[in-house]
């Protein structure tokens, strides 16, 4: 199943002003509508390669089971839409070789990762993430955050010990409740969310996030979204010229058309000419 | 770690480190912070402290409690925050981490696991905690140095969490031909799109640096002062002429 004309991809990744290395990593399928985002954590190059392991895992494995499983079919094993269980899946997977790289290497000893991870099929999205990476989406004029942080700050909101705007000047970022390869055993939050042509959704670590106003995201987002990588490369640009604490990564995805699943036998046919 | 210094009439009186989660301040002697003072109630305010940041909660003290010259109920403290009880002063110093040479170091990332946060500070604290302990300790000895050595270490990245600075400058556009000729455009907001979308657009973006044209979109690309740019951003100066979608405008400073 391809959806090659149905979404438009670009990404932008930058270590930022203060850092010497890039922890973040992304990767883009555009044809089978993947794409994943991970912030790495660690001593000296450890979160470079947490983070490594976790989008590599992720789209290599979910390239070769896309060619054979329809994200949009229900399992008949666990009685789970089939694209839940893929990211359920290789979500564990790769916590499981983070983790097992960082128990028995001393120098990747405690080293973890964020992760967002989008996979579109059937004019829908599926969000799995972890951690304090988030995707937004813009549609029409507004800008919503998809993903809820895990994270003490998020926490924090949710009781009501301090309001948005003041996390905005909390000295505890940075503190995620919940990270890839930490912990023999970790759960992923996934979402569903219907996509709409016009649709651009945007897959940010906090190095974004913290350096540029959701306001100016908006903007730029709207004002941009006929050039993407220009977008993109914008976002990053005012992360920088704020300060550019942290690494910044950026992967936009665009709706350009409807890719509903082929649902008959001549549907499906049709897919496999295409 | 976060402390307070108590003063009255300019004098430093006392130092105290905010370690625990919950530092209560009154007059009777079981609080924390104890002020003997009758303009003080008998328990008059508590600082709840989680990892690096202080909330001081007013706890319905008979005179109040008033932070920067507002009377509060709940404050989030921020570094160098004045609380006024009766005469009494405390400032809030918030020497983070941040201020220590290892600043990048330290806002990294970080998992905070279940258990970890009490009664232990979460992990990113023992390895802070050292250094501001010694500075703490130095401090007594000479402690004006080190008051304005953390307030000179963490102007920094304060400031660059905050939008950096706009230009100095302001700029407008002023459309030469066209329809509305004459007309002028002021370029406040940080992307300000020309052209017609779907034949060609140009973006101006506001930048620290000065204000830049970027090509968005089109098979055209703009021209400034005669000649066509390419797809990289362009710096523009005072009275550039742009051409774009067969529009003639000039970008001037505002003083």
């Amino acid at each position: 199943m391809t959806l090659s004309g149905a979404l438009e991809v670009a990404s932008c990744t930058d270590p930022g002003m203060v850092r010497s290395h890039n922890e973040d990593s992304i990767a883009s399928d555009g044809d089978r509508g993947l794409v994943v985002l991970a912030d790495g954590m660690g001593g000296y190059n450890a979160g470079e390669v947490a983070s490594g392991m976790a989008t590599t895992v992720i789209i290599t494995e979910l390239q070769q089971l896309l060619e054979k499983k329809v994200p949009y079919e229900i399992d008949a094993h666990s009685g789970k839409l089939v694209a839940h269980q893929l990211l359920h899946e290789q979500v564990a997977k790769a916590n499981t070789s983070i983790y097992q790289a960082a128990q028995s290497q001393p120098q990747y000893a405690g080293m973890g990762t964020t992760l967002v991870v989008a996979l579109f099929y059937d004019n829908k999205v599926t969000v799995a993430h972890i951690g304090d990476s988030r995707l937004y989406r813009l549609r029409g004029d507004e800008l919503r955050q998809v993903t809820k942080d895990h994270s003490l700050l998020q926490e924090q909101i949710d009781s009501g010990v301090i309001t948005p705007q003041q996390a905005r000047q909390s000295q505890n970022k940075n503190l995620v409740t919940r990270a890839l390869g930490i912990d023999p055993i970790v759960e992923a939050e996934i979402h569903d969310y219907d996509t709409q042509p016009g649709d651009i959704y945007l897959l940010c670590s906090d190095g974004l996030c913290d350096m540029v106003s959701d306001d100016d995201i908006g903007l730029a987002l709207q004002t941009l979204s006929s050039n993407l990588k220009l977008c993109a490369q914008h976002l990053v640009q005012t992360a920088n010229d704020n300060g550019g604490r942290d690494n910044i990564s950026v992967i936009l995805v665009r709706v350009l058309r409807d890719y509903p699943a082929p649902r008959s036998i001549v549907g499906k046919m049709m897919s496999w000419f295409k | 770690m976060a402390k307070l210094i108590l003063s009255m009439d300019g004098l430093v009186l006392k130092e105290i480190a905010l370690t625990k989660e919950r530092t209560t301040i009154g007059r009777k002697p079981h609080n924390d912070i104890q002020i003997d003072n009758l303009a003080v109630s008998g328990e008059h305010a508590v600082i709840v402290t989680i990892l690096q940041d202080s909330f001081l909660e007013d706890l319905g003290s008979t005179n109040g409690t008033v932070v920067n010259g507002q009377p509060i109920k709940k404050h989030f403290l921020q570094n160098n925050d004045i609380v006024e009880l009766g005469k009494y002063k405390l400032k809030y110093v918030n020497e983070t981490p941040a201020g220590q040479a290892k600043a990048a170091d330290f806002e990294k990332t970080m998992v905070l696991r279940p258990g970890s946060m009490r009664p232990a500070p979460a992990a990113p604290a023992p390895a802070a905690a050292a250094p501001v302990a010694a500075a703490a300790a130095a401090g007594t000895k000479n402690f004006g140095d080190t008051v304005a050595g953390g307030q000179s270490a963490t102007a920094a990245p304060v400031a660059a969490s905050k939008p950096a600075a706009a230009p100095q400058k302001n700029a407008a556009l002023q459309l030469l031909s066209g329809a509305n000729a004459g007309k002028e455009l002021d370029l406040t907001k940080p992307l300000t799109t020309l052209g017609k979308p779907g034949v060609q657009v140009a973006v101006i973006t506001r930048r620290p640096q000065g204000f830049f044209i970027t090509h968005v979109e089109g098979a055209s690309f703009p021209v400034v002062n005669g000649k066509t740019l390419d797809a990289q951003a362009h710096s523009l100066n005072d009275h550039d002429v742009i051409e774009l979608a067969g529009v003639k405008m000039e970008f001037f400073l505002k003083t």
